[in-house]
């Protein structure tokens, strides 16, 4: 397997030095190839799986405090924004209620129900906190969404033609899509998602580009738009009409900051979510190479083709931690709030195995990945080909094992 | 419009609520405080005997009530973990103050019941589901009625006798009960006070440890008034239960025996070597299949079955179906669960022994 990354930026973090580097992998002169063995990935997984274990047999009491802690929090954020609405006459207590309503339901979205979702606190065995039950606030049902990401994304990350979330099939996200002419407006679509992005997060299910082409049939989707159609109406029926009623001659000022307080959530986590598989030395990969995937393989795949953004305590929790995307792509039932103690010994993993660690700041992060989707809206040939870091990985076991 | 009012105000609290439960709010100003969801709280506790906790219990306002012999569901939280057990109020059905009581044995490899022996305090709220069981009087109340207990299994017939008290049933009640010693008659003071205050209350305790060890036999149940219409009723321990069916059959007996089994939750010692063997039930689908030893998942499909499924590597959580009773293995840790009334990962999990699931 060889896996191509399509940029320069990326540096393997255990290279400090090109000496230092020599020294761990011997056979490899080129400072930007990597060879593991196929003993090499399978002790990869053992160490993953190790790690992993630990944190699972010390779940309990603080984990489930701290999952309420936040709920509490993002309650009292959701009732202050909603009660400030009703003081919409006065423009600061405007700016105020937006602010929190939209911190409630960024904090609803990513570090309650993004994680709940993946099944990270199904152990609590807590009737609504639970990976089955949960809802979220957001027009996307939540059925639709475990079905597109905890299966679809977390499965087949980062495969072209496989993972949807390779542009949403919407933008162009590697240089391995073909280019056509439809692409020329990628940075116009990037956009128009991160505006609408949970209008664009519901209708992922449906995978509307395979409608287009005939590939997908009205039977096929009946169930899903009914599912869409009966919570986005709930939704909508809550922002854009019980509340702002619900303050009476303010309707038309809180209709408004309900609808800013959901934009402001749709950016920001269309932004956080971008920054996790999308800037620069994230990797894919093609459906050949992930053929009968061992564990080891399946871990490496999945540390390849993510990236990390570095940040303050509260910026990972407002992020639903997931700027640590390497963390949650290995332990996606972990929760979440665990992630930040165990990038330490995954990143120690990557420098023992020579392999890249993708992280950087918001900023740089987020900005490498807008260059990346304008750069994608042009063809091939007229972008510069990158510096590739090549990981190549030995399929099977190799002969003296 | 009296009655219209609040609803037209409770579907407004929802809609503004949504997607969330109304109780997921309240839960966080007070647990008690309860839309839709039933709790209690513990208002009392003690220690009737050395294994046994006797929680008083205050539910919300949606408790239904219980009829005599009936079980609930309680739920309490333990290590951020929340646990479901069943047991039987010991109260009259239709107390006034609406409480009830549960006296909870805590067996050597009672996980929950341990807990609550030695955790369970005055304020705590818990989970309670509503009464259920068909364990319970008949409407039309027999002219005689019987009860034999073992151990634990003295709170559903408890609250039979003491609903027939309180109603001022006529007829003659014979109480048979059966515990390890003196010490362990969980309702020594009451079955006492009872049978002073109630002459046709006839109480009969035998012991099951020590020199004179008293097991159920034939004579226990000699001279019993109109014995002949009398119903029985039956609950305890599995050997109990079987020597008074053994009893009636032999006997030739025709009055009706209701009966309630009474189960340990006791986990199973799992040899990781031992041959597979067992059960796999789908319930929802009424099939069955011989344990082979692969994971439910794989199972279910060679059944003939498509359940929900997805990355079939423990991940998508797609899977999750519910674990009525047996014992499973996580494939990817080795690690068991005998718990009931779990949901489980089809995909990771295989049966260990017999298993039911829903599916």
């Amino acid at each position: 397997m060889t896996i191509t990354s399509n940029s320069t930026e990326i540096v393997p973090t255990a290279v400090t030095s090109d000496r230092e580097f020599d020294d761990l992998i011997t056979d490899v002169r080129d400072p930007k190839h990597i060879t593991l063995s196929y003993e090499q990935v399978e002790a990869l997984g053992r160490d993953l799986d190790e790690l992993r274990a630990r944190v699972v047999a010390d779940l309990g009491e603080k984990d489930r405090e701290y999952l309420y802690s936040v709920i509490r929090a993002q309650r009292g954020f959701e009732i202050a924004g909603r009660g400030l609405m009703y003081l919409g006459f006065f423009p600061p207590a405007w700016i105020a209620a937006v602010g929190a309503l939209s911190v409630s339901k960024i904090l609803d979205n990513m570090e309650i129900g993004h994680n709940v979702m993946h099944g990270q606190y199904d152990w609590m065995r807590e009737d609504t906190y639970n990976s089955r039950e949960f809802e979220w606030d957001t027009v996307c049902p939540a059925d639709q969404w475990r079905h597109s990401h905890n299966y679809m994304h977390h499965t087949f990350t980062n495969i072209l033609g496989e993972d949807r979330d390779i542009g949403y099939g919407i933008l162009r996200m590697a240089r391995d899509q073909k280019w056509n002419p439809y692409y020329l407006g990628n940075l116009a679509y990037a956009t128009g998602l991160m505006l609408l992005f949970e209008w664009g997060v519901m209708l992922h299910d449906l995978e509307v580009e395979n409608i287009v082409a005939g590939k997908r049939k009205w039977y096929d989707v009946k169930g899903l738009v009914k599912g869409m159609w009966r919570k986005a109406g709930r939704q909508v029926l809550k922002d854009y009409v019980v509340f702002p009623a619900l303050t009476g001659p303010l309707f038309v000022p809180t209709l408004v900051g309900n609808a800013t307080a959901n934009l402001v959530r749709n950016v920001w986590t269309y932004s956080i979510i971008f920054c996790g598989h999308f800037p620069s030395g994230a990797q894919t990969f093609t459906s050949e190479e992930c053929e009968n995937e061992t564990r080891g393989q399946w871990y490496l795949r999945q540390m390849l083709g993510s990236a990390n953004i570095t940040g303050s305590p509260l910026f990972h929790i407002m992020s639903g931690n997931l700027s640590h995307q390497i963390e949650h792509h290995l332990f996606p039932d972990l929760p979440a709030s665990r992630y930040p103690e165990m990038s330490g010994e995954v990143r120690e993993i990557c420098e023992r195995y020579g392999l890249p660690y993708n992280t950087g700041s918001f900023s740089h992060q987020l900005g490498s990945t807008w260059k990346k989707i304008a750069k994608l809206s042009l063809p091939n040939f007229m972008t510069r080909d990158d510096d590739d870091l090549v990981v190549t990985v030995e399929r099977s076991k190799s002969a003296a094992a | 419009m009296s009655i219209r009012i609040p609803d037209l105000v409770g579907s407004i609290v929802e809609a503004a609520l949504s997607p969330h439960p109304v109780d997921r709010y309240l839960e966080l100003v007070d647990p008690m405080m309860t839309w839709r969801d039933l709790r209690a709280k513990v208002v009392a506790v003690d220690h009737p005997t050395s294994r046994t906790v006797r929680l008083t219990l205050q539910p919300t306002r949606q408790w239904q009530g219980h009829s005599a012999g009936q079980y609930v569901q309680l739920s309490t939280v333990i290590n951020g973990v929340r646990h479901v057990r069943c047991f039987s109020p010991a109260n009259a059905a239709n107390t006034p103050s609406g409480a009830l009581e549960l006296t909870i044995t805590a067996h050597d490899d009672g996980f929950v019941s341990s807990h609550l022996r030695e955790h369970a305090h005055a304020g705590m709220v818990v989970g309670l589901s509503q009464a259920a069981g068909e364990f319970t009087l008949p409407d039309d109340r027999p002219r005689s009625a019987v009860f034999i207990s073992g151990g634990s299994g003295i709170t559903p017939v408890l609250s039979m006798v003491r609903t027939l008290v309180t109603e001022g049933y006529p007829g003659p009640i014979t109480f048979v009960h059966y515990a390890r010693t003196p010490a362990d008659v969980a309702y020594r003071a009451e079955l006492t006070a009872l049978a002073g205050a109630t002459p046709a209350f006839d109480l009969r305790l035998h012991y099951t440890r020590g020199d004179d060890a008293e097991h159920f036999t034939a004579a226990h149940l000699a001279d019993i008034p109109r014995f002949d219409d009398a119903h029985l009723f039956v609950c305890g321990p599995p050997a109990l239960m079987n020597a008074v069916d053994e009893f009636y059959d032999t006997s030739g007996l025709t009055q009706p025996l209701h009966s309630e089994a009474f189960t340990l939750a006791a986990p199973i010692a799992v040899d990781p070597d031992a041959p597979v063997d067992g059960e796999l039930t789908f319930l929802r689908s009424g099939r069955s299949a011989t344990n082979d030893g692969r994971t439910i998942l794989d199972q279910a499909e060679s059944a003939g079955l498509s359940p929900e499924s997805g990355c079939r590597m423990g991940i998508c959580f797609s899977c999750t179906a519910i674990k009525k009773s047996g014992c499973t293995r996580n494939v990817l840790t080795g690690e068991t669960d005998t718990e009931a009334d779990t949901q489980i990962q089809l995909c990771i999990n295989a049966p260990v022994g017999d298993v039911e699931i829903e599916v």
